[in-house]
């Protein structure tokens, strides 16, 4: 058996290779993935600029306009979607047999699940930067050094995101119950989170909607976001998307369970 | 045939041992106290009708489902102990179809060789040496979507040997071809059989599939109601036929 570290990043090419290819033949999934921020930004943000102003709060120095407020968290629904993505198609491959062949792989089924994830965060990564480069048409630009400090912080977000995924797919029976997951799992992350209004906005409406989306780990990869897209480094939104990311990759890791799928209707609990 | 092929021919090794290995549904007992030896380079039929138990045994071979009971070893290692060792020595094909339907014929095949750790020079040679040996060669950059059945099953065939396993379980694999498929595709196994000295579990419900000398293992409701040579069996019993024995063994129990 061919279990050499080469071995590994072999494995690892070809878990990437795959999601990219099935990246670039479904067209309608990038296009997707990139109208619905840029809705956001060119109607949404258009239409409650003058409603919505934000006060100088840190990573910006100056006053700014909500466009440029909502635009990490674009970043994230990018990374969010994606993720939910990921776990869609987690459980369409189960369901057509194909995440078989994964399994049947003999080096650590632990391994092979986290190259899934890490080739899910990498493939969104992509999408964030379509994302910022037609940001940039719409006059969203932050410093150039941002452009480079956001890749790591992205990629800990997209990948926090995609375990996630994981973790949502080993509880989802059948693509039919997938809908449950957006209206319990995506829009519930994203409205109760800084992505679209900043938390002390929210704490003016309302102290518990506060303390909720505070605790949101959703908000903290936005949070990771924004301040690496200004070349800063938001230390508790760094922690707590480490732990996060920690806990839902054993998660993932522990609850997966290859028989998913396996077992006939008829004799399912 | 090569030297390591005759090697392996000759080996008189148990390629798979299953023993006294159970499996329940919430619902329903699948398999109960199944035992078989599959020595290196024989064919071994598991036959029985739809719901028998095949694609379950089929799944707690490949480690996709956890026995309730008794041991599988392949090749002396132990599945539950030693998956990675196992999972190497394994080609599988499945009832299911599991290529990926967008992506080409050899993409389909570099994406198992990866996931086998194969480097990518490795990968190409056994894609190129698969793709011949299964006259696929024209189909490489096809999409497996706009492939027939009976070509989809030969790349997934082609799929399972990519990384030279020594044992093949083949669930079903003929389910929806056309006869002349069938037959080539059971040609080409028993080839493998006897030239490589690869061993062969192919689960079939098809009597048309089976040859006077291969070892056959019946089942029904999950349980062995005959085994040993077909010819055999069918002399030792009052059926006079395959198909009046197979009706008496899966009717009775």
């Amino acid at each position: 058996m061919n279990t050499s570290l080469a071995s590994y990043g072999y494995c690892f090419a070809g878990i990437l290779q795959r999601e990219l290819l099935r990246f670039v033949l479904q067209k309608s999934r990038f296009l997707s993935a990139l109208v619905r921020p840029l809705l956001w930004l060119a109607v949404f943000a258009a239409g409650f600029r003058a409603v919505l102003g934000v006060a100088i709060i840190p990573p910006y120095e100056t006053y700014i306009t909500y466009e440029v407020y909502i635009t990490p968290g674009l970043i994230g629904i990018i990374l969010l979607f994606n993720g939910m993505q990921g776990s869609l198609s987690m459980v369409y491959d189960r369901e057509m047999g194909s995440m078989k062949v994964l399994l049947l792989s003999p080096l650590p089924r632990a391994f092979v699940l986290i190259s899934k994830l890490l080739a899910l965060a990498l493939i969104s990564l992509l999408q964030v930067a379509a994302f910022l480069a037609i940001a940039w048409c719409f006059e969203i630009r932050p410093p150039l050094s941002g452009y480079l400090t956001v890749i790591p912080a992205a990629l800990l977000a997209a990948y926090m995101l995609a375990a996630l995924g994981l973790v949502l797919s080993s509880l989802i029976r059948q693509l039919e119950n997938f809908a449950g997951v957006m209206n319990f799992v995506v829009f519930p992350l994203f409205f109760l989170s800084s992505a679209l209004y900043p938390l002390w906005k929210l704490r003016e409406s309302s102290e518990w909607l506060y303390h909720v989306s505070h605790f949101n780990p959703f908000t903290h990869a936005v949070e990771l976001v924004r301040f690496a897209l200004y070349g800063q480094l938001n230390g508790q939104a760094l922690t707590v998307c480490l732990a996060v990311t920690t806990v839902l990759t054993l998660a993932a890791v522990k609850g997966f369970n290859p028989s998913r799928g396996l077992a006939p209707r008829a004799a399912r609990p | 045939m090569s030297s390591q092929s005759m090697n392996r021919a000759n080996s008189n090794e148990i390629a798979l041992a299953i023993e006294g290995v159970g499996f329940a549904y919430p619902q329903k007992v699948a398999l109960a106290e199944l035992s078989l030896e599959l020595p290196s380079g024989q064919f071994l039929a598991l036959l029985g009708p739809n719901g028998a138990g095949k694609s379950t045994l089929m799944a707690l071979l490949t480690g996709l489902l956890k026995p309730g009971g008794g041991r599988i070893t392949v090749f002396g290692r132990d599945l539950a102990r030693h998956p990675r060792h196992a999972l190497a020595e394994l080609g599988v094909v499945f009832q299911q179809s599991t290529l990926d339907l967008d992506l080409s014929v050899a993409q389909n095949l570099s994406y198992h060789c990866a996931l086998r750790g194969l480097s990518p020079k490795a990968g190409r040679r056994a894609i190129d040496q698969q793709l011949e040996r299964f006259a696929l060669s024209e189909c490489r950059t096809q999409p497996v979507r706009r492939l027939n059945g009976g070509h989809r099953r030969r790349v997934e065939l082609a799929r399972a040997l990519l990384h030279g396993p020594r044992l093949l379980l083949l669930d079903e694999p003929s389910v929806g071809l056309d006869i002349p498929s069938r037959r080539e595709l059971n040609r080409h196994v028993r080839e493998l059989c006897r030239d490589e000295g690869v061993a062969v579990l192919w689960a079939t419900h098809l009597l048309d599939e089976l040859q006077a000398d291969d070892q056959l293992l019946v089942l029904h409701r999950g349980r062995c109601q005959a085994q040993g040579k077909v010819a055999e069996l069918v002399q030792g019993s009052a059926a006079g036929s395959l198909n009046s024995l197979f009706d008496q063994l899966t009717e009775a129990a």
